[in-house]
């Protein structure tokens, strides 16, 4: 029979990592987006909470969502995407809340990144590693 | 109210099994005089409400011997603490006697000798009659299954589950969580579900298509004058180590934000007494209870680790039950004014020629097994060697699963998945049908042949040795290293994924594995929809015809370093 890759890796038993680089340093590309956003400012930690699953279950549509409550803006990167940026969400001054949920596909094992832009415009970051794996060995 | 130190003497008071009598070779009715059921049901009530605990029984209705690991490494945190103390370490950790009753249950050491001095294990006959015992004292307790109860066996295969779930309904099950339950598909799981008299819970179960909650998440029980939630987490990754395409409406998931909100809700509610049933494994529920707020009692299941004492982590207990119904654990709460103020535990070793099988059970279990009595008992082959499979590398069921493959299907490479159930056979036992089933049994058993180059075995061994041995427990599936047949490899535990494994060679001739060169292997349990071959089962069965009587030579291909 003719398999592809994929194929291949989902018949072995073990859960199969589509690559084996672990998120390392953060993708140039990323890093630019960043950079971009926050106009190379520093960015803090806490007053952002990102949530996104530990094990993709399926690398093609991954939950993910982010709340900053107090946020005018938060940026969605995943680092190790060809394309980093997934999306930039804006609120007005008029939003009941600052938090966004969406889907988005991982090409292989990284850090999903979010940036919020708050009101007296400081820069918090929340970072998640999602692990991109198919196949299985159940306990 | 007690000190957090006091609970723990108590509870190692409680936890000290049976008496001090070293024995080696003693004959087994010598060996069984020492033991009483009096003996092992002995526990002093305390407090006001009782949990049963029993997981993983893996569908082991009958006595089965069951090896516990010689390698169980923890990585990160968790190295060197319970579950990852093994052998001789155990015994001194817990201070129990070589040799005793409780080393034989608890440890691989010397584990033939012992085996044939104290007899089998388990037995839900044997089961029943300690949960009625123990009910004839509290009859308010609350017996909780921590899931991975349908799945096992040939009895359970054949029925897709029903024999389990008959005989759980005869044990009077008030909750239980999940795993390998949804591998009989998610219309057999919710058909089976309508059936029960109880929950079947799961706090991070959730629709995949508008990712909301999908299962009941919690019940809350009135029990000795108090409320008690119980919260059932179903294991995480479901469709990441299981065939997703069986369940695909179904998103599962550690979810730790889930769990924090369905704590904080059944708070709100005002319960006394907020008790976890998990299918996380042991690592995941260490680590989820040092987040989570609001736990008082962690039940954990899918490890399959039998820890003779509650580890406390904060204001948590967890408690950890063996597999394969060894074990059943008894734990007392002295619940008052909405907290609990003190625990009392012990881990009830089922000794199955010691314990007296509950006649109502026993007729239960028969019943179910009479349909297939034949096929069960029919002798297939002999071994002289030791067979059992849990451990982290390698176990000789899989040494010979691996042997029969590479014979029957013609490949160059043999892999056989590392899940940590599969019960033990001792040197001179007859290999029955029903044998290789508790070690083989699934759903999805298709023994494939297909061809794969080095470079992606070398990623299949990474992978699932990242998933073992990850330092994050979040990242932890739970299963042990794949079994590989006729391939060495080297493995540094202590190294991140992309570098765990080097040395990858063939066998026969040593040489290296070549990553561009495409090899023929053959396996069982692929995660794929589709896959085409020949049962595994069958495939060892048509093996054992051939070769009569199994015979393996040490296995010691596997050099582990960085532990």
């Amino acid at each position: 029979m003719k398999l592809t890759r994929r194929d291949a890796l989902g018949l072995a038993l073990g859960g199969v990592a589509a690559s084996l680089l672990p998120a390392r340093a953060m993708a140039d590309a990323a890093a630019d987006a960043i950079a971009a956003f926050t106009g190379g400012a520093a960015t803090g930690t806490g007053g952002i909470t990102l949530t996104a699953p530990e094990i993709a279950e399926n690398g093609n549509t991954v939950p993910v969502s982010v709340d900053a409550p107090g946020a005018v803006s938060i940026m969605l990167l995943a680092s190790g995407n060809p394309t980093p940026q997934v999306a930039t969400f804006n609120f007005g001054p008029a939003a009941g809340s600052q938090a966004a949920s969406t889907r988005i596909r991982l090409s292989k094992t990284q850090d999903v990144v979010a940036i919020a832009k708050m009101a007296d415009g400081s820069f918090v970051q929340a970072a998640s590693t999602v692990k991109v794996t198919i196949g299985g060995c159940g306990g | 109210m007690i000190s957090r130190r006091e609970f723990i003497q108590a509870s190692l008071a409680a936890s000290t099994i049976l008496g001090t009598s070293g024995l080696s070779r003693w004959s087994r009715a010598m060996a069984q005089q020492s033991l009483t059921q009096d003996q092992l049901l002995q526990f002093d009530a305390f407090g006001n409400v009782t949990l049963i605990h029993i997981t993983d029984i893996h569908a082991q209705a009958k006595p089965i011997y069951f090896r516990e690991p010689e390698i169980n490494l923890g990585v990160g945190e968790a190295k060197g603490r319970p579950p990852h103390v093994v052998g001789k370490d155990f015994i001194e950790m817990f201070k129990i006697t070589p040799d005793s009753p409780e080393a034989y249950a608890l440890t691989y050491e010397n584990f033939t000798d012992l085996a044939k001095s104290y007899g089998k294990m388990g037995g839900l006959d044997r089961v029943a009659t300690v949960v009625k015992s123990i009910r004839a004292e509290r009859p308010e307790a609350l017996l909780l299954d921590g899931g991975d109860t349908w799945h096992g066996s040939m009895t359970s295969f054949k029925t897709k589950g029903q024999d389990m779930v008959n005989i759980m309904n005869q044990l009077g099950t008030d909750a239980m969580t999940s795993h390998w339950e949804w591998t009989y598909g998610q219309d057999r799981v919710k058909e089976i579900v309508e059936t029960l008299p109880f929950p079947f819970l799961g706090a991070n179960i959730f629709d995949v298509e508008w990712d909301e909650p999908a299962f009941e998440p919690y019940k809350i029980f009135e029990t000795g004058g108090v409320r008690v939630a119980v919260i059932g987490q179903a294991f995480p990754y479901m469709p990441i180590a299981n065939p997703k395409w069986m369940f695909p409406d179904f998103s599962f998931g550690i979810r730790e934000e889930r769990m924090q909100a369905v704590v904080d809700e059944v708070r709100a509610e005002g319960v006394d007494l907020v008790v976890c049933l998990s299918h996380n494994g042991f690592d995941v529920d260490r680590k989820m209870i040092s987040r989570v707020k609001g736990i008082d009692v962690i039940l954990t299941g899918h490890t399959h680790d039998a820890v003779p004492e509650p580890v406390v982590v904060g204001d948590t207990i967890l408690i950890a039950s063996g597999s394969n119904g060894k074990f059943v654990s008894r734990v007392d709460l002295d619940v008052r004014d909405g907290r609990m103020m003190g625990f009392r535990h012990k881990l009830i070793p089922i000794f199955s020629d010691v314990i007296t099988p509950d006649a109502e059970m026993a007729a239960v279990i028969d019943a179910e097994r009479a349909p297939f009595k034949t096929e069960l008992e029919e002798v297939v082959g002999q071994t002289e060697s030791l067979l059992y499979r849990r451990g982290n590398f390698n176990g000789t069921w899989d040494d010979l699963i691996c042997e029969a493959i590479l014979s029957e299907r013609d490949a160059e490479i043999a892999m056989s998945p590392g899940v940590r159930w599969g019960t033990t056979l001792l040197p001179g036992d007859n290999i029955t049908r029903e044998d290789i089933h508790n070690a083989t049994s699934m759903t999805y058993g298709q023994c494939y042949r297909t061809e794969m180059t080095g470079e992606t075995i070398n990623v299949i061994l990474e992978d699932v040795a990242d998933n073992i041995f990850n330092t994050d427990p979040y990242y932890q599936q739970g299963g042990d290293m794949v079994r590989v047949g006729v391939l060495g490899y080297h493995i540094d535990v202590s190294k991140p994924i992309g570098e765990l494994i080097s040395n990858i060679t063939l066998l026969k001739d040593g040489s290296d594995i070549d990553p561009a060169r495409s090899y023929v292997v053959a396996g069982w349990a692929s995660v794929n929809e589709g896959t085409e071959g020949p049962q595994i089962w069958d495939v060892i069965e048509s093996h054992l015809k051939k070769t009569g009587t199994v015979k393996l030579t040490p296995n010691d291909s596997v050099v582990v370093t960085g532990a």
